[in-house]
């Protein structure tokens, strides 16, 4: 198991490698470290040494991937890549291109991500789980057709319309909750009710409909028949049988998106102007900041590769017959 | 008039051809054949193709470019006019030109905001100033607004009972005599095809149209934007962005997922670990993070390269293109991982062993005896991803890496309106004509989709 473990986490390093790469050769390619310069100090009467010192004072005045005229290893070691790649394995961020430090802002900002993320995580779990269960206890009949056919239209709405919907409903018409903003401590409660409430509407159509099928294929296998047939209440085949054997697909699945909570939802931090992760990363998208931008790319593949191991570990948790090896 | 083919016309018109290809071969075959009867027997999803014909029609009338001639002509030469039109905009033209000074509601023969306008006495008042276009019959102090708007309503809603009458007549008339059904059966469902629902969704559909187009000459039936645009017409035109967005992204990424994903399925061994390595690689990167990198490289791109284009419509519909490329490039490795898997178990299968053993090449195994086999796994991708697609549009739009902003899609029309919500009165039209066009083509994409899938999946009893 252990062995396992290190060999997967050993494996990530030629993935994590290969992000940066990728990263690098997508906004290198045609983006140049003059051009960033250039937009970082304002488009206007930017003298070349403003550019030659900004590029200095950021790290990018040395070659893309490959310096030739540096001496042994230094050939790779000297570049851009390798100064601002290989510090992220330490998750090292290092500086924004508007100087702040990355790792500072992510460690201060995690927090308000958190917070709206998890609820809306455990919240629509269990709702779903709840939804799924009350549907399959009805499968077949008028209330299972009208549930599917109420989770396909919940699906089928845009994700903004719930969040310019619930905004207008519930913080414009109703003043129950402000319309956006943040406070650290307890105060943080009505602002998030909203978000978070919102959070699970929005998921609740997909995730009752898969959670559903899960549920009927576990009740069409043998056991469930021979539970049946004991003459067990259809109560108690569903809860003590169905409901534990279901749930090993539903958590293991769960399971690989609980890493990726930490980078935040980024429409919904953003509508309700919450300082979490996602709406750092819109604005650094929008401002073109390319370091942070780099340093949430990385940090969402490593979570991502954290995910997976998580499930495999998870697998063996819960089912005593897989063994990892 | 001179034809214009964008870039994304030719793909259409490509795809279009692919799916024509494709019904040519699936008639002959039984086992393609089947399925779709099987999807054809379900009311919801005929009623939803129905829907999706309706915007597919759209989509194609908004795919033939042209420009039209200049009206003050040389003799002897002819001059075109620089703006690209599409045989929609030339159907909408009322819509397109009925162009007022800024937001008014649906229906409204007024303004949505005051102003100070100069009264024929002389004397200056504030007062909400009339519409150019909206309700203009009905001179500059209107009245018999109800009447006019209930005798438009009628007049279309009798059109559309006329149309649907005598199609359904000329339906029932050609079945009774090819395939022997008479109207009673058709009315009683016992035909092989849900005709209750198709037609039902046909006369909803008629009705709509017809309504639409007697009264959206005469006033703005879903009111008008911030510069007095049309907002029907905007949702109309962004039909063919959304559908653009839903069908050519799959388009191009399944050349990546089908050869890459059979690929490794099929050599197994350092081909499998380069590919997976490839997709993990891709599938690890935060999904609109990477979009939203591609998109920003791309918009250096178009600005370093600005004459290559010769209007706005041009370059918008390239940048759709790129987009879309995009999207495709990112999002192949879903399929390819369940091709994969699927690769894997065929490989075992006897009849792939006894052509290997026969020493028929890779090439050919993988073209003539995988490939088709695991095209349900395709169709059924395809169309789920649809509706995804559609709504991913939206939220590009509000990070700001989706469509070009000059372009008219249902995600630009939802960013402009969205700062409105603090206006008081509230401006809602545009955000609900856009969440609304939306809202029916994502549900009837799901619907189909659902369908599909349940009469291709072979686990799905």
């Amino acid at each position: 198991m252990i062995a396992y473990l290190l060999r997967r986490m050993l494996y990530a390093i030629p993935i994590l490698l290969g992000v940066n790469v990728f990263i690098f050769i997508l906004f290198f390619a045609v983006n140049s470290p003059d051009n960033m310069a250039r937009i970082q100090l304002g488009m206007k009467h930017v003298t070349p040494d403003a550019v030659a010192k900004w590029k200095h004072e950021h790290g990018y005045d040395r070659p893309l991937f490959f310096n030739g005229p540096a001496p042994g290893a230094g050939k790779f070691t000297e570049t851009v890549f390798f100064h601002k790649a290989v510090p992220m394995f330490a998750f090292q961020f290092g500086a924004a291109d508007d100087g702040r430090d990355i790792g500072q802002d992510i460690k201060t900002r995690m927090w308000p991500s958190l917070v709206l993320a998890v609820p809306v995580f455990l919240i629509g779990l269990l709702v779903n789980i709840t939804f799924a269960l009350i549907l399959a206890f009805f499968r077949a009949t008028y209330i299972d057709f009208g549930g599917v056919v109420l989770c396909v239209a919940m699906m089928s709405i845009s994700g903004m319309f719930y969040i310019i919907g619930g905004q207008f409903l519930v913080s414009k018409l109703l003043h129950l909750v402000p319309i956006s903003g943040y406070q650290g401590g307890w105060d943080a409660f009505k602002f998030l009710v909203l978000p978070v409430a919102i959070g699970v509407i929005g998921g609740v159509g997909s995730g009752t409909r898969w959670y559903r099928t899960i549920f009927l294929e576990e009740i069409g296998k043998d056991y469930v028949r021979t539970a049946r047939a004991k003459g067990l209440a259809e109560r108690v085949v569903l809860f003590r049988h169905v409901l534990r054997n279901a749930l090993i697909p539903i958590l293991t699945g769960a399971v690989v998106v609980i890493p990726t909570l930490f980078m935040g939802s980024l429409i919904a931090e953003s509508f309700f102007g919450i300082p979490g992760l996602g709406s750092y990363t819109i604005d650094a998208i929008r401002s073109q900041d390319f370091a942070i931008v780099h340093a949430m790319v990385f940090l969402g593949s490593a979570l991502y590769i954290l995910g997976l191991l998580l499930t495999d570990v998870a697998y063996t948790l819960v089912d005593p017959r897989i063994r990892l090896a | 008039m001179k034809l214009v083919f964008l870039q994304t016309d030719i793909l259409i018109y490509c795809l279009l051809l692919v799916i024509g290809l494709y019904i040519w071969r699936a008639r002959g075959k039984a086992h393609l054949a089947a399925p779709w009867r099987k999807v054809a027997r379900r009311p919801a999803a005929m009623a939803s193709a129905m829907v999706l014909l309706a915007f597919v029609i759209v989509g194609l009338l908004d795919s033939v470019h042209f420009r039209e001639p200049l009206s003050n002509q040389k003799p002897g030469v002819t001059e075109y006019s620089l703006e690209i039109v599409s045989l929609l905009d030339k159907l909408l033209t009322p819509l397109r030109k009925h162009n007022e000074k800024t937001y008014s509601a649906p229906l409204a023969t007024r303004l949505f905001a005051m102003e100070t306008i100069e009264q024929p006495d002389g004397r200056i008042a504030r007062a909400y100033p009339r519409l150019q276009y909206g309700g203009a019959e009905l001179g500059a102090t209107p009245k018999g607004y109800a009447r006019d708007i209930g005798r438009l309503t009628l007049k279309g809603t009798l059109l559309a009972l006329l149309l649907w009458l005598a199609l359904t007549t000329a339906l029932s008339t050609w079945l009774t005599q090819h395939r022997n059904l008479g109207w009673r059966a058709l009315w009683r469902g016992e035909a092989e095809l849900p005709w209750r629902a198709i037609l039902f969704t046909l006369g909803v559909l008629l009705w709509l149209v017809c309504v639409t187009w007697a009264i959206a000459p005469h006033y703005h039936l879903l009111g008008t934007d911030k510069v007095g645009q049309d907002v029907l017409y905007q949702a109309l035109k962004s039909i063919r962005t959304g559908l653009v967005i839903g069908t050519l992204t799959t388009l191009v990424m399944l050349p990546f997922a089908l050869w890459l994903g059979v690929m490794a399925g099929y050599f197994k061994g350092w081909v499998d670990d380069v590919i997976q390595y490839i997709y993990t690689t891709l599938n690890s990167i935060p999904g609109v993070l990477l979009i939203a990198a591609a998109v920003l490289m791309m918009q250096v791109y178009m600005d370093i390269h600005k004459d290559a284009y010769n209007s706005i419509t041009e370059r918008a519909d390239v940048r759709l293109l790129l987009l879309c490329l995009i999207l495709g490039v990112t999002s192949w490795t879903g399929l390819c991982r369940l091709l994969r898997g699927e690769t894997l178990k065929l490989t075992e299968m006897e009849y792939v062993q006894a052509a290997q053993a026969f020493g028929v090449s890779h090439w050919k195994i993988m073209s003539r005896h995988i490939l088709p086999n695991v095209m349900h796994i395709v169709l059924i991708t395809v169309t789920l991803d649809f509706s995804a697609l559609v709504l991913a549009e939206a939220v590009l739009a509000y990070v700001g890496v989706g469509v070009d902003p000059t372009m008219n899609s249902w995600g630009n029309m939802i960013n402009s309106a969205r700062l409105e919500l603090a206006r008081e009165p509230l401006v809602w039209w545009p955000l609900a004509a856009a969440f609304v066009f939306m809202f029916a083509l994502v549900l009837a994409a799901n619907l189909f989709a659902d369908a599909v899938r349940d009469a291709f999946d072979p686990r799905a009893e």
